[in-house]
């Protein structure tokens, strides 16, 4: 079946004319008009759209001109930009708003003649882990439809796992690419901060947010990454290095990696269903060669407080721009303050309200200096510590998830064992580490995923051993039970 | 007015739910996460309640920042975030007990200085392009309610 191939597998045979991208653009719209009733992953697809840009990409297959992505569909976080398709972040306060642009990231896969197939369900400005603050939706883990994908990329994890796009991009603030990736027992990559774009990327904590790749195998997130990665002018924060070199992905050996296992993230800290899977892969990588060190990285712990404060902080600022007046949900009110006011209480859901009032807080007069400034502090020793471990190792190894996926509204009453979800995926967003997850097994039926992180600008090494573990972790990959 | 109450309410009210799911909620503060037969360690859950009662924010607080986030909050959700707002900086504690004489705080992931843009002139989006979401618009221009009194 076409849905079921890779996206290096779509590629392949579109240039080699086996099959064309309007044939491949097809059947994933039937796909999932067939099967997302089940799932939710989709806010909405753009049919039209997808099919136009598919006949554009089989003109060039044609004259053998098709890029890396020749007619791959690619679905897409509804918090990234797409011109002329409705983005909403998964928020009322942006329900009709069609982008006059796109995001660089969307540009850069239309350019490598890859083809947009939707816009998948997210948490509310991606703020949540689990994908229930969605103010238009709910999704479901395919794995297990009564339980949660993950968050705050669910939809974009969800399309994936269940074939419904063979390839999706997300964004990870806090780990909202890897969390759900990891529940969803897929591929997540979070970039180096300032290696792919942000433009275009409705910004919810600048200093942490990554745009990244959630694929079905290493290759296909190694493929998505490179293709979306590179110096943008428009992103202030982005950085000059070239796009991210796959070439070398499936050279490195397992022999003699030398990787650090934070006892922060082991022990009591993981859930011991998933602490045993992860260390039974490390069995088997350490028969492989992998040399495995137990080391301690303290500020670990203060990794989601500083979380807490740092990115409500941000947004807090960054949804000042959501007044009802340029875009998005207008209210009635008596003068524009009042209409600013009553725009954004009935546009913003409970948690994004939550997180504007936290980051108010954090950042007003009298409390700046106890949190915000603080957290920048413990942010610059979460840094230190971290590059301290990468002098002598290659890379830090933990769970994903300190828990697999968990039942649809289990946590939500419980807002603070929801956020600590992101424990172990927090301190690459804090020091712009790049972090994957990969499947490590399986507990209880459900998928367990595994975190590998480096230094910053270590994305190539990154994958290159996420490639090489995959390889010699057969048994963790698995299709949910699904047509 | 319950002005503490809140937050020790939300103590008992993440301490049920915590010895329940069988997860730590402390961690936030560098405590461990317990597995489901661990029995929670009372010394963990006073030093959770220490934490917690002195940082009580007011109502009065919670009205002032909504209008600082220009939210306009009706006095059932004033309650609601007292509580939220207490139960999470009550945890924001932890990172009050480290040192941090001498460190530099740091507002990017990625040290970088000064980025400058070529100064080259772009088109810029058309007026009825940029317009074009906008709830209400006229003669090219965003409507907006009167801001200057007569």
């Amino acid at each position: 079946m076409l849905t079921g191939l890779s996206a290096f597998e779509i590629a392949a045979k579109v240039r080699a004319k086996e099959v064309s991208c309007v044939e491949v653009a097809q059947a994933f719209i039937d796909r999932v008009g067939q099967l997302d009733g089940q799932y939710g992953a989709f806010l909405r697809l753009a049919p039209e759209t997808t099919l136009e840009q598919a006949a554009a990409v089989q003109e060039r297959v044609e004259r053998g001109e098709a890029g890396p992505l020749a007619g791959v569909p690619i679905a897409l976080k509804d918090n990234i930009s797409t011109l002329g398709i409705e983005t909403t972040c998964a928020s009322k306060i942006l329900e009709g708003y069609v982008p006059p642009f796109n995001a660089t990231v969307v540009e850069q896969i239309l350019a490598a003649d890859g083809v947009v197939l939707g816009k998948t369900n997210l948490d509310e400005f991606a703020m949540g882990a689990s994908t229930e603050t969605s103010a238009y939706q709910l999704t479901k883990n395919p794995w297990d439809v009564t339980r949660s994908p993950g968050g705050s990329s669910g939809g974009s994890a969800a399309a994936v796992a269940a074939e419904l796009a063979p390839v999706a991009l997300g964004s990870d603030t806090g780990g909202s690419i890897r969390q759900p990736a990891s529940l969803c027992g897929i591929v997540g990559f979070k970039p180096t901060y300032g290696r792919t774009s942000r433009y275009g990327l409705i910004a919810f904590g600048s200093s942490l947010d990554q745009i990244g790749p959630l694929a079905r195998n290493v290759e296909d997130a190694a493929l998505l990454a490179s293709v979306t990665s590179g110096k943008d002018p428009r992103d202030g924060t982005s950085l000059p290095n070239p796009p991210i070199d796959i070439s070398a992905l499936k050279t490195r050996s397992l022999k003699g990696m030398k990787i650090a296992v934070p006892d922060e993230m082991f022990g009591d800290a993981t859930s011991p269903e998933v602490q045993a899977v992860i260390e039974a892969a490390m069995k088997t990588l350490e028969q492989e060669g992998v040399l495995f060190t137990r080391v301690s990285i303290p500020s670990i712990k203060l990794g989601v407080t500083t979380y807490y404060i740092i990115a409500p902080a941000e947004a807090s600022s960054n949804l000042g721009r959501f007044d009802g007046i340029r875009y998005g949900l207008r209210a009635e009110g008596k003068g524009h303050i009042d209409l600013v006011e009553k725009t954004r209480s009935a546009g913003f859901g409970k948690e994004v309200k939550t997180r504007i009032m936290i980051g108010t807080y954090a950042l007003s007069a009298g409390y700046y200096d106890a949190y915000y400034v603080r957290a920048q502090q413990v942010r610059a020793i979460m840094q230190q510590e971290f590059a301290q471990v990468y002098q002598d190792y290659d890379f830090v190894l933990s769970p994903t998830s300190p828990i697999t996926a968990f039942k649809i509204g289990e946590l939500n009453q419980d807002p603070l064992a929801l956020k600590l979800l992101d424990y172990c995926t927090i301190p690459a967003n804090m020091g712009g580490m790049p972090g994957i997850s990969i499947n490590a097994g399986f507990a209880g039926g459900l998928p367990v995923g595994l975190q590998l992180l480096a230094a910053p600008l270590e994305d190539e090494s990154v994958l290159q051993a996420a490639y090489a573990m995959e390889k010699a972790l057969p048994s963790a990959s698995g299709r949910p039970p699904m047509p | 007015m319950a002005t503490i109450a809140p937050a020790l309410h939300s103590v008992t009210k993440m301490k049920v739910t915590t010895l329940k799911a069988g997860r730590c909620i402390t961690c936030i503060m560098g405590l461990p996460l317990l597995s489901d037969q661990a029995p929670y360690p009372r010394r963990e859950i006073e030093e959770a309640q220490v934490h917690l009662t002195p940082m009580a924010i007011t109502l009065e607080e919670v009205r002032h920042v909504a209008k600082l986030a220009r939210l306009d909050l009706d006095e059932g959700e004033i309650v609601y975030f007292q509580s939220e707002l207490n139960a999470l900086i009550g945890h924001f504690s932890d990172i009050q007990k480290v040192d941090v004489a001498g460190i530099v705080p740091t507002s990017h992931a990625v040290a970088m200085q000064n980025v400058w843009a070529e100064d080259i002139a772009e088109e810029g989006l058309p007026r009825v392009t940029a317009l074009r979401n906008a709830a209400l618009h006229r003669a090219g221009l965003f409507v907006v309610p009167q801001i200057i009194e007569d």
